[in-house]
């Protein structure tokens, strides 16, 4: 049992494939409350997308292999039986995906897809539900909702699909709600009423909220907390305090320095990581980021020998690196910061 | 909308002159450059005891020494408002639609057709609802067992379909189940649906899986394909992050979807069965349109060959039609315009 309302203890998720066991997520672990919100930011490959579809039961069928613990308001996920998370799906958990033109259906109208989403969890009349169907697209600001229901999604723009996506996500009032990548596929002035819109919405639903992103700069106003994903395990995790105000990951100094900023020169140029995510079949000896770590010369030769444990530094932040704490806070506050603020 | 029905019927029409004027060559444009002359075709109506002068008289009356586009424009004058013939016996009335008269029979070649539709509608209408229902399901089977025994051994069977032709299957299936086991209509037992229904659908049992046969291999693959495809879309994880069903979610959501395609092909493909199906008829001495076809052209029946394909362009080019149309049903993305 746990306290936490959603609480996921050494969650492991492999694929066994003809070339060799991809550990996708490897031993995470993480808790978040109702009414919080927590980001996953990692690259591409970093298996953010898998934790999420593995807490919805949603990871591609016989293949995966899943440990660990999922407690969800108190019932453990993974030991549970298949249809019994299916009827929790849509109902107490809900999911938001990248693409909303891909993710809903070409052949059905909005309207239809909200329907059975609702009426799935609720044995009720079409009529009914269609209320309740325009109701939502009110609510998520989509104008004139009692016609718009009936459009079908390659009627609507980019962004009021994303808006029909996280309608029908909310249609059957889910407490804990996943957004994988919601704003990836917009254009940026979409993406901010698009973030605005799911603050409110979480705001009046109560629920606890996971944004999946690759952009800090999604997650840097939304979220309490912040985990950062990297090779199948979290690299760093704290407030999103502890990740913007002192990160002490050189992963996570990689992530800020990529990240354009407004209150920096224009003409500077960005600081990328260098090198490409490691594969999670051949994941590196040791620290699974030292091939493109630029302090690794300084961890005395632990970096590509032993994997890192994820330390406490201080009061809930934890950090997986081999360099001392003393020495992190200094390559910080001496080196990286500087670089950042330069402006 | 309107517009473009109108359009496409008009589009239709001239698919329909264009086959007809390649038709008229075929038959009597290039035997004549080929050097046969028109006597020759008189010839064929009037038999070989006419004398010289019958033929003459008859090529005259016939108008098969006029020049071609006169003759062509007979022929399509014919098709819309009748037309009268005399060939030495008297003036015979053909009413429209008027194919002229065959050479074997001396009697009007639309009747004809007309006879021998109802069994051709027959044999296509029990094939292509036994091809489409064990084609699909059989994909659908194969796809989501994908890798298994059952796929490997349906695909397998799908691929022997494809590759036999009815001669082959139809007769096996003749020898074994009519002959052998005696549990089906001999070939050539048809019985109109008119008179007997079950006899009729006894008689057309054999042919109709023979046919089936063939497509529902065809319809297999292709279902089995579109459903590896569609189920691995985004929106099917959408479906089952709802919380749906995976039965639903197969149904209403992947096969939904998979199935766009072979409503187009099936349209297509009851459109040419609906010309006649050859080969399986005449394994199975089918009294249709195929086997009428296949008989007018081993006596070198000219009219009836005419007729045979304007009546069997005629199916293929409406069932284009129906197909388009009915795309934009089954796709609300497609707007008509």
């Amino acid at each position: 049992m746990t306290e936490h309302f959603l609480d996921v203890k050494n969650l492991q998720i492999h694929f066994p494939t003809d070339d060799g066991l991809v550990r996708s997520v490897d031993g995470l672990s993480f808790q978040l409350e109702r009414g919080k919100t927590l980001g996953i930011v990692g690259e591409s490959g970093s298996g953010k997308s898998v934790t999420s579809l593995g807490i919805l039961g949603l990871h591609k069928g016989g293949r995966a292999k899943i440990s660990g613990e999922i407690w969800l308001d108190g019932e453990e996920l993974v030991s549970a039986g298949a249809e019994h998370v299916r009827k929790l799906r849509g109902k107490k958990m809900a999911m938001i995906f990248q693409d909303p033109l891909s993710a809903m259906h070409p052949y059905y109208t909005v309207g239809d897809q909200i329907i059975e989403a609702y009426r799935i969890h609720h044995k009720v009349a079409k009529k009914v539900a269609r209320k309740h169907a325009v109701d939502l697209l009110g609510r998520v600001g989509i104008p004139q909702p009692d016609k718009r229901v009936d459009s079908y999604p390659h009627e609507f723009s980019g962004g009021m699909r994303q808006r029909a996506m996280i309608a029908m996500a909310l249609s059957c009032d889910p407490t804990l709600l996943i957004a994988d990548e919601p704003t990836t596929a917009l254009d940026v002035t979409v993406q901010a009423q698009i973030l605005d819109l799911m603050r409110d919405l979480q705001r009046d639903f109560d629920a606890a909220l996971i944004i999946i992103t690759h952009d800090l700069g999604v997650v840097a106003e939304l979220a309490d907390d912040i985990l950062v994903m990297y090779g199948g395990k979290a690299i760093e995790y704290g407030t999103a305090e502890d990740i913007f105000e002192r990160p002490e990951h050189p992963y996570t100094w990689g992530l800020l320095g990529s990240m354009p900023r407004l209150d920096r020169e224009p003409t500077e140029r960005l600081l990328p990581i260098k090198g490409s995510p490691p594969s999670l079949i051949n994941v590196p000896a040791g620290c699974a980021f030292h091939p493109r770590c630029v302090f690794e010369g300084r961890t005395g030769g632990k970096a590509n020998t032993e994997v890192p444990e994820l330390a406490e530094t201080e009061g809930g932040h934890l950090v997986r690196c081999h360099l001392p704490r003393e020495e992190r806070r200094a390559i910080w506050a001496n080196e990286i910061k500087p670089n950042l603020e330069s402006a | 909308m309107v517009t473009y029905i109108i359009r496409r019927l008009v589009g239709a029409l001239v698919m329909l002159a264009v086959v007809s004027m390649v038709t008229f060559s075929i038959f009597f444009v290039v035997p004549r450059l080929a050097g046969v002359t028109a006597t020759d075709f008189a010839n064929r109506y009037v038999g070989r005891a006419a004398t010289q002068e019958t033929v003459v008289e008859v090529t005259k009356k016939l108008g098969l020494d006029d020049p071609v586009v006169v003759q062509y424009g007979r022929w399509v004058k014919g098709i819309f408002v009748g037309a009268e013939f005399d060939y030495g016996a008297g003036v015979e009335h053909c009413p429209a639609p008027c194919f002229g008269y065959s050479f074997v029979t001396k009697k009007p070649v639309w009747p004809e057709l007309l006879d021998r539709l109802p069994v051709t509608l027959s044999l296509a209408a029990g094939a292509s609802v036994i091809w489409l229902l064990a084609g699909v399901s059989v994909g659908v089977l194969s796809a989501l067992k994908r890798g298994s025994v059952f796929d490997r051994g349906a695909m397998m069977i799908a691929l022997s379909g494809v590759s036999l032709p009815p001669f082959f299957t139809g007769l096996i299936a003749l020898s074994l189940f009519s002959y052998g086991l005696r549990i089906t209509a001999p070939g050539g037992a048809y019985v109109p649906l008119t008179e007997n229904p079950v006899e009729w659908a006894y008689s057309l049992i054999l042919p109709w899986l023979t046919l089936a046969f063939l497509n529902a291999a065809a319809y297999a693959r292709l279902t089995r394909a579109g459903m590896l495809e569609t189920m691995g879309e985004d929106y099917i994880r959408t479906a089952r992050a709802k919380g749906l069903r995976e039965s639903k979610v197969i149904a209403k959501h992947g096969l939904r979807a998979a199935l766009t395609p072979i409503v187009t092909i099936f349209g297509l493909d009851v459109g040419i069965l609906l010309g006649g199906a050859i080969l399986t008829e005449n394994v199975f001495s089918l009294p249709g349109l195929g086997k009428y076809a296949t008989g007018a052209i081993s006596t070198q029946d000219l009219p009836k060959i005419m007729g045979f394909t304007m009546l069997a362009a005629f199916f293929i080019v409406m069932a284009n039609l129906v197909v388009d149309l009915l795309y934009a049903v089954v796709d609300p993305r497609v707007r008509l315009s």
